[in-house]
């Protein structure tokens, strides 16, 4: 794996609500993520509505301040960060929102939609005219005319719209994206537009994703590596075929399995079925979180989480997840503790 | 013309699995011609345009398409659920003999609610929050079987149980707010098969759902088909669940059907460039990283549709007749077996539910396409 | 003529393609360029069109009306009292009646606009002024902010506002700079709840999010989307603001604390005709009807001006009124 670029360590995040039928008023959202993305490299994520996939993006993009836990890139810490260096860092890390509807003004033309980062970035280009020739490269950059920067949002098509959203996010030459579910509001046919777009950006211009998405075959497309999410906490990470081939924890075999396969040709699957839903981030169960719903679950996993531990298979292929009885699709898997959660 | 089947035969659906079963894959619904118009500001466009399908007994039938292609249009069409802006224009729907579309609206309620049961996708909206379940599910029966508040009570119950919604005796008298998502999706495919009709609409049951959540559903409503003997009609734009759950497909785009017929064969040899290039849209079989096959541009809009094929501005085959001449759907395919044989083998979901069909009893549907070079089509 | 089908199916596209079947229209280059101008838009409005002229009309009576009148309308003519409207018998000054002191009501009515005008608009515009933009800042913020603003607004809201302005105008003298201030500060928690609730709304859409994530400031946020999106709602609702501000101004005056005569309003015309009314209608009916006119007019201009300011909305003025509900040939009966 390359050098990490942005890694978290053990980031935590609680919001207060309103009094649950437990009485409970702390939802935590996020409980503990470590996560670290190299340069020029996609992380998928992964994980069901309410697992906190937004929230870990919005706290990233600064939208939201971390109750604990550290965020590192290229070793300094943005939220200990003010001013003028607050602003150089969020130049570096830029986000592509999921609604291409709802994420840009329609009172706005394209063009001005992105030019807006550099109203609070002027330094990047000074005179208008610099703006102006750089907004054109980057419509025709996303596959748009250069004559389109004058046209509103809803003359565009959603994919057109989710087009400009990227070249909005590309304005300020950031070193990582957060793709928070970029294509899922877009039709099938325009969705593989859109992944050759992100495709050709990220060989041309060696920016890192994260790509957060429920679409399991579209991150299995884009992923360098994958983390799998269930209430707050990443419970698996590794390789990408190393999780979809092998997954280690049972909620993400049931997630993979669960996703419907489009194979017409090969035999009757045998599904693994989850029973039960989510259970409310208000009230998550003791233990390992996921024993509610698991097929595997004994009497240890009520009582003591497991910690991430290091899988190892036989032939050297490691991945990282928090079970205590990991699937063993292949015989002679070793486990070791982790010393961090970043371990790999 | 026959009316209202009487109920009582399908009252139990289990205990009539067995002779039903007999009798499976007969023609529950047939449309043919189907054309709804649009009143806009800007004067009637064509939403859907001479649409034709069928739905068997006891087997999905998927309406696959991008939004905009005028799928859940044609379900409520065939509901008689239409905004009021919206005129059926063309086409007949003959549900169990009976044509939909000659009947008066008021006709058409008394008949058709027994027979049809429709799915939203929605399922906050579609549920009313100031009644409880129990209550609204009930409604099906006070209506149309003249029970009494506490008999239609425990009709609720026993739908809840049949649906699979834990402590129905208690969670009867909950508001739909207080169940989750999935939960809520369990009522209403409850209230759409509360009479146990013979065809089941389900527009887009799983879209706002989480996959395992999904999974659950479409199990569930595998299972009440099969216990019901109900013909479903399947509306998605999702191709994996087409692949998964559906017998046969008909495949929608700027409001024409360009292809249809079994899944297995549409899938693995497809027969219209746009289905081509929907299933090569998808990301799979590929290194990561490639770069996908996707269909340039995006579709027509509905005042916009060209005169000649529909799909002429995103083609990659595209000739001066295209434009010139809107073709036909006909049949298509180079593997036209009658049924069983060859098609069987390749769909195993096919062969299992056709158990007890006796061979050649009843005709697979056939393949067709609408477009001019349909037999050029290469599949690697 | 470019448009999308209904409002739900998203206008993706509008104007991309002139569709076909479609004869071009007078204002078609205009649209494609997607920036059709507001004037000719304008124009092409008839109702928008007439009240625009009308408050064209009031705005110049105002300004050179006074001018022109002389003292007709102070010069009490005995012989001339309580003289019926819609004769030119005893002259054109007044073919619209005249007082009780025989002063021609047209004069009258020309130089009260002024007063009216620049007692109301002022108190309008500091009103909006201020009430919006504290309305926009707390609903951004939110939390404490909100909080306290709310409860200030409920304060004022809830002291009856014409003790207040008694109270204020027996302390300080009743100079029309008084009364202004005291209008607008009684109607200032009417934006700022409404600003309050359409900001608190606005900060929370993702395109704010994308503004934050570029690191741009509250304040600049505020100016560049919520303010343009606020605006159109305000201005709507300023208009309607504008004809209870020249009936409050009149109540004051009623009380005597308002404009004093010699000065004239046409809310204190109104209060002062109320005792002639069965004798002589005109004296209140004339300077009703002018305030019932320029907030009518005031009021259309601003909901045309709120849809020709939404880019996603205008399309609807560039439709040519006739075929709204036309029939377009269906092409596929074309063979």
């Amino acid at each position: 794996m390359p050098e990490p670029l942005l890694s978290i360590e053990g980031l935590t995040k609680t919001f207060h609500v309103a009094k649950s039928a437990s009485g409970n008023t702390r939802l935590k959202a996020l409980d503990g993520i470590s996560l670290s993305v190299g340069r020029g490299e996609t992380l998928g994520l992964v994980g069901e509505s309410g697992c906190g996939k937004s929230t870990l993006a919005r706290t990233l993009m600064m939208l939201e301040t971390p109750d604990e836990g550290t965020v590192s890139f290229e070793g300094t810490n943005p939220f200990g960060l003010k001013g003028k260096e607050l602003l150089a860092w969020r130049r570096r890390v830029q986000m592509v929102f999921q609604d291409p509807f709802a994420s840009l003004n329609a009172r706005m033309s394209a063009g001005d939609i992105i030019a807006e980062p550099w109203t609070t970035h002027r330094s990047l280009y000074p005179t208008s005219r610099e703006r102006d020739e750089r907004v054109q490269e980057l419509l025709q950059m996303v596959g748009l005319r250069a004559s389109d920067a004058r046209k509103s949002p809803q003359e565009f098509s959603g994919g057109q719209r989710q087009r400009i959203g990227i070249a909005r996010a590309l304005a300020l030459k950031p070193d990582v994206i957060i793709l928070d579910e970029p294509v899922s509001a877009l039709d099938l046919s325009v969705q593989a537009q859109v992944l050759n777009l992100l495709n050709e950006l990220q060989k041309e211009l060696g920016v890192s994703y994260i790509f957060i998405s429920h679409d399991l075959t579209v991150v299995r497309h884009v992923a360098d590596r994958v983390a799998v999410m269930y209430l707050g906490r990443i419970i698996e990470t590794g390789e990408t075929e190393e999780v979809f081939d092998h997954p280690r924890h049972p909620y993400t075999a049931a997630l993979m399995s669960a996703s419907p396969k489009l194979d017409v040709t090969g035999a009757k699957r045998d599904r693994i079925v989850l029973q039960g839903e989510l259970p409310s981030p208000l009230d998550p169960p003791s233990g390992c979180r996921f024993r509610t719903r698991c097929w595997k679950a004994q009497d240890i996993c009520a009582e003591v989480a497991p910690e991430p531990q290091v899988l190892t298979a036989p032939d050297g292929r490691r991945h990282l997840a928090e079970c205590h009885f990991p699937l063993d699709t292949i015989k002679g898997l070793t486990g070791a503790p982790a010393a961090t959660a970043n371990a790999l | 013309m026959k009316t209202a089947a009487d109920p009582s035969t399908r009252q139990n659906p289990q205990g009539s699995a067995g002779p039903a079963g007999a009798q499976a894959h007969d023609v529950v619904l047939q449309v043919s011609d189907l054309a709804v118009d649009i009143r806009t500001h800007r004067g009637t466009v064509r939403a859907v345009n001479s649409v034709g399908f069928e739905a068997r007994a006891g087997e999905t039938l998927a309406l696959l398409g991008e939004s905009g292609c005028g799928k859940s249009m044609t379900a409520k069409a065939l509901a008689g659920i239409m905004d009021p802006v919206c005129d059926l224009a063309d086409g007949r729907i003959v549900l169990n003999g009976t044509d939909l579309a000659a009947l008066t609206p008021k006709e058409r309620l008394k008949f058709a609610g027994p027979e049809l049961g429709i799915v939203f996708q929605d399922a906050l909206t579609a549920l009313n929050p100031v009644y409880t379940v129990g209550t609204q599910l009930g409604e099906a029966f006070r209506i149309h079987r003249g029970l009494n508040a506490k008999q239609a009570r425990a009709e609720a119950i026993d739908l809840m149980k049949r649906v699979g919604i834990p402590e129905p005796e208690s969670r009867v008298n909950s508001y739909p707010h207080q169940f989750s998502g999935g939960m809520r999706q369990r009522i209403l495919i409850a209230m759409a098969v509360a009479l146990n009709p013979r065809l089941l609409i389900a527009d887009e049951p799983t879209t706002a759902l989480d996959v395992t959540v999904q999974a659950q559903i479409m199990q569930l409503l595998r299972k009440l088909r099969e216990e019901g003997q109900m013909a479903v009609i399947l509306i998605t734009h999702d191709l994996a669940v087409v692949a998964e759950e559906a017998d046969s497909v008909a495949v929608m785009y700027a409001g024409n059907v360009v292809e249809s017929g079994p899944v297995a064969e549409v899938f693995a040899d497809p027969r219209h460039p746009y289905t081509k290039g929907l299933l090569e849209s998808v990301p799979v079989h590929l290194e990561r990283g490639d770069q996908l096959k996707s269909i340039p541009g995006s579709p027509p809009e509905l005042h916009d549709i060209p005169s000649g094929c529909v799909y002429q501005s995103r083609c990659p085959m595209v000739q001066d007749i295209c434009r010139a001449e809107r073709p036909a759907l006909r049949p298509a395919g180079r593997r036209r077996t009658p049924s069983g044989t060859a098609t069987a083998a390749a769909d195993p979901e096919q062969t299992t539910s056709a158990g007890t069909n006796d061979g050649g009893a009843t005709v697979r549907p056939v393949r067709t396409a609408a477009c001019h070079f349909s037999e050029e089509i290469t599949n690697a | 003529m470019t448009s999308s089908l209904t409002d739900g199916a998203a206008s993706e596209g509008q104007e991309e393609r002139q569709p076909a079947g479609q004869p071009p229209t007078r204002n078609a280059p205009d649209l494609r360029d997607g920036q059709p101008g507001l004037f000719r838009l304008l124009l092409k409005d008839r109702f928008a069109a007439v009240a625009a002229f009308v408050l064209l009309l009031v705005g110049l009576t105002a300004l050179v009306g006074p001018a022109l009148m002389g003292d007709l309308a102070t010069k009490q003519n005995l012989l001339f009292a309580n003289k019926a409207p819609f004769t030119m018998a005893h002259g054109w000054e007044y073919f619209l009646g005249s007082d009780s002191l025989g002063r021609s009501m047209l004069a009258r009515l020309v130089v009260a606009s002024r007063t009216t005008l620049s007692v109301a608009l002022p108190a309008v515009a500091v009103a909006l002024l201020i009430g919006s933009l504290w309305g926009v800042w707390a609903g951004y913020h939110r939390g404490w902010r909100e909080n306290v603003s709310m409860r200030v607004a409920d304060v004022i809201m809830s002291f009856p506002s014409l003790l207040l302005a008694v109270v204020v105008l027996y302390v300080f003298s009743p100079s029309a700079a008084n009364i202004v201030l005291i209008l607008a500060l009684t109607r200032i928690p009417i934006y700022l709840r409404t600003a309050r609730a359409e900001s608190a709304e606005l900060q929370s859409r993702t395109f704010v999010d994308a503004a934050r994530t570029f690191g741009a400031k509250p304040n600049a946020i505020i100016f560049r989307h919520v303010i343009p999106v606020v605006l159109p709602t305000l201005l709507t609702l300023a208009t309607l603001e504008f004809c209870y501000v020249m009936l409050a101004e009149s109540s004051l005056s009623f009380l005597g604390i308002g404009i004093q005569p010699p000065d004239v309003s046409w809310g204190l015309m109104v209060s002062q005709g109320r005792q002639y009314l069965q004798t002589a209608w005109w004296l209140s009916i004339f300077p009703g009807v002018a305030i019932v006119v320029t907030t009518i007019a005031a009021n259309v201009l601003a909901a045309w001006l709120r849809i020709a300011t939404d880019p996603a909305q205008r399309w609807r003025l560039a439709l040519p009124r006739k075929r709204l509900i036309a029939r377009i040939p269906a092409k596929e009966a074309q063979p």
